[in-house]
């Protein structure tokens, strides 16, 4: 459980993070959203204790980052896979961590099994690949069998393989009960790995949110229709008060209305359907349309099944 | 590479802990970091080999010098002749590794990882600086007294060598009596004689390998304020080097009331063994050294200070 309350963090004339309020349930991957200089990685200096807010506080569960008996125990964290002298090996990085924290050193050995890293853990750091040094910095972080997980950017500049492994293991992490914050600025990654949201822009708090929340909120959710009578269908659609749009491959594209209101429509229409398929915004869509516009954002899908979601910092 | 998967983790529970993360574990994390990277290894190599190598060298052009020039033997200070590459050049070549200690974890970014992992800063500096002092006092214990036996060898067959087993008697003055034919010294006497104890010179080897430590915390110190290494060595350079060059230049009234306080001072002083071989404008050996000191410990208090303050 981290709690973040009213943080502030400036560097100079330049607000980071700016009164920034939300937490981070245990047992769910949490998904920390926002473009490029958002604030996402200042906000995670914050937490560790690395920076120190000019406002507000954080708790890791009730305690400040200081204060934590055994840090390593409660939070495992990696900012950047980097952040490591090159010219010490794996194993002594991971052996220099562990002390710290009175660990067992039979430890390291264990999460350089886990993250496959055995066979080059007496070979200096400097050498590695991304991949590997992502591995590296996430077996740092399973030293201390950590409550708390939190990864910057965990994919960033990773091979496919790479980027399922870890989203994989990010799975297995929140599944063993385990809170898990992860920040990207890859919507799409965000999408297959995360339950909650939490979603910011230039320091601010755009979203906290559930995953389908934040999708099913966002306009972008229409429907796509094919049929060789396009035009009879598109005028039937306005009729009912829904929006159509004819793509350029032939399909119609339809906001406004559900498919079980469209097919209702074929049919007392007589119109034959070759498709009719629900579209979800990605989320990438609805990151764009949150951040374009307002903080505050209402969410207000005409003619959807569950009822209206309101996001926003207030929620 | 294998995927991970739920079952593919294959990590034991730890046993439950006790107390909290505290200075032991810091110390045995800072000796590994200090013992697991090339550069430590480096610079220690370079320190024993410059200052014993060095210091042979010139201890063996003084033996020389010594036979074709009897009048050089008078006042000849066997002891602070072989530890003068140790103390001026050694100092350094630890400073750097002292500087590198603390820049190093900057520079790389590993000063992040190091602070999740041990968040109060206090205990990671004090570890760091008291893993760092310990490793740099054997050290330089060692140069010195390898490099005062080896250059006291070096002189052994003019009999002119230092010694800490026992006094050594060697002439005060030498006055000239006239030139010497073609190839051959000058013809001198040799009047009086100062007797250097054992302790005095193991004074000045102990106090040697305590100054140079001194320099290498001032590094320390300044690595932690200036963050870069180069910045870092830059510094230790100007004010162990460039600062007592820029004194000479000085006019002697200004010169003599002030170069007392400032760190270079102390080495040319606790290396002295031949009474009276001192400098007038210097304070003795041990008062002379606590201004070092006073240098180190406020460079060391202001480091502590920034790095506990600033964001890493």
């Amino acid at each position: 459980m981290i709690e973040v309350r009213g943080l502030t963090k400036r560097y100079g004339a330049k607000t980071a993070v700016d009164d920034l309020t939300f937490s981070i349930e245990p047992g769910k991957v949490t998904g920390f959203l926002g473009p490029n200089g958002a604030g996402k990685t200042t906000t995670m200096r914050c937490i560790l204790g690395l920076d120190y807010p000019d406002e507000g506080t954080v708790a890791v569960d009730g305690k400040s980052y200081h204060d934590l008996a055994y840090p390593m125990r409660e939070v495992g964290a990696l900012l950047d896979a980097k952040a490591v002298h090159g010219g010490r090996s794996a194993r002594n990085h991971l052996l220099c961590l562990a002390q710290t924290n009175s660990l067992p050193k039979r430890r390291v050995a264990e999460v350089l099994e886990l993250v496959g890293l055995t066979e080059v853990a007496g070979k200096r750091s400097k050498g590695f690949s991304l991949g590997m040094s992502q591995r590296l910095g996430i077996a740092g972080t399973l030293l201390g069998d950590p409550k708390v997980l939190m990864f910057d950017e965990p994919v960033n500049g990773l091979d496919p393989e790479g980027i399922l492994w870890i989203r994989n293991l990010m799975r297995a992490l929140a599944a063993e009960g385990r809170t898990v914050f992860v920040s990207s600025h890859l919507m799409a990654e965000m999408e297959h790995t995360a339950d909650h949201l939490i979603v910011i822009g230039r320091g601010k708090l755009i979203a906290d949110c559930t995953m389908s929340e934040f999708i099913a909120g966002s306009s972008g959710a229409s429907v796509r229709v094919r049929t060789p009578s396009a035009a009879e269908f598109v005028r039937a659609v306005a009729a009912q008060g829904g929006t159509a749009v004819t793509e350029p491959d032939g399909s119609i594209e339809v906001r406004g209305m559900t498919t079980e209101q469209l097919g209702d429509l074929a049919f007392s229409e007589g119109i034959r359907l070759h498709e009719l398929t629900t579209v979800r915004a990605s989320l990438e869509e609805a990151f764009m349309e949150l951040t374009a516009s307002s903080v505050e954002y209402r969410a207000d899908v005409p003619g959807a099944q569950q009822p209206s979601t309101t996001i926003g910092s207030g929620v | 590479m294998a995927t991970i998967t739920t079952s593919d983790t294959r990590l034991h529970t730890l046993p439950p802990a006790t107390g909290r993360a505290g200075l032991r574990g810091a110390l045995a994390s800072e000796f590994t970091k200090l013992r697991s990277v090339r550069s430590t290894y480096w610079a220690l190599a370079a320190l024993l080999i410059v200052s014993i190598g060095v210091g042979a060298l010139v201890m063996g052009g003084e033996s020389g010098s010594l036979i074709h020039n009897p009048g050089n033997r008078a006042g000849f200070d066997g002891t602070q002749v072989s530890l003068i590459p140790f103390f001026e050049i050694g100092q350094l070549i630890i400073g750097v590794l002292g500087a590198l200690t603390i820049t190093s974890e900057y520079s790389t970014g590993m000063i992040r990882t190091s602070l999740t992992a041990m968040p109060r800063r206090g205990v990671v500096y004090a570890a760091k600086a008291i893993v760092f002092t310990c490793v740099t006092l054997v050290f330089t214990l060692i140069t010195s007294f390898v490099a005062f036996f080896v250059g006291q060898a070096m002189v052994a067959s003019t009999g002119e060598g230092a010694s800490l087993f026992g006094n050594v008697k060697i002439p005060a003055n030498a006055i000239f009596t006239g030139p010497g034919g073609p190839g051959s010294p000058p013809k001198v006497t040799l009047q009086g004689i100062d007797v250097i104890t054992a302790s005095t010179a193991l004074r000045a080897v102990v106090g040697t390998a305590l100054f140079v430590t001194l320099v290498a915390l001032i590094a320390f110190g300044l690595g932690a304020i200036i963050r870069h290494t180069a910045g870092a060595i830059a510094t230790v350079i100007g004010l162990m080097f460039i600062i007592p060059v820029v004194i000479q230049a000085l006019p002697d009234n200004w010169r003599q009331d002030i170069m007392r306080f400032f760190p270079d001072a102390a080495g040319r002083v606790i290396s002295v063994t031949v009474p009276g071989g001192g400098n007038q404008h210097l304070w003795s050996s041990w008062p002379q050294m606590l201004v070092t000191a006073c240098y180190a410990v406020v460079l060391l208090a202001i480091g502590a200070y920034m790095f506990a303050k600033r964001d890493a």
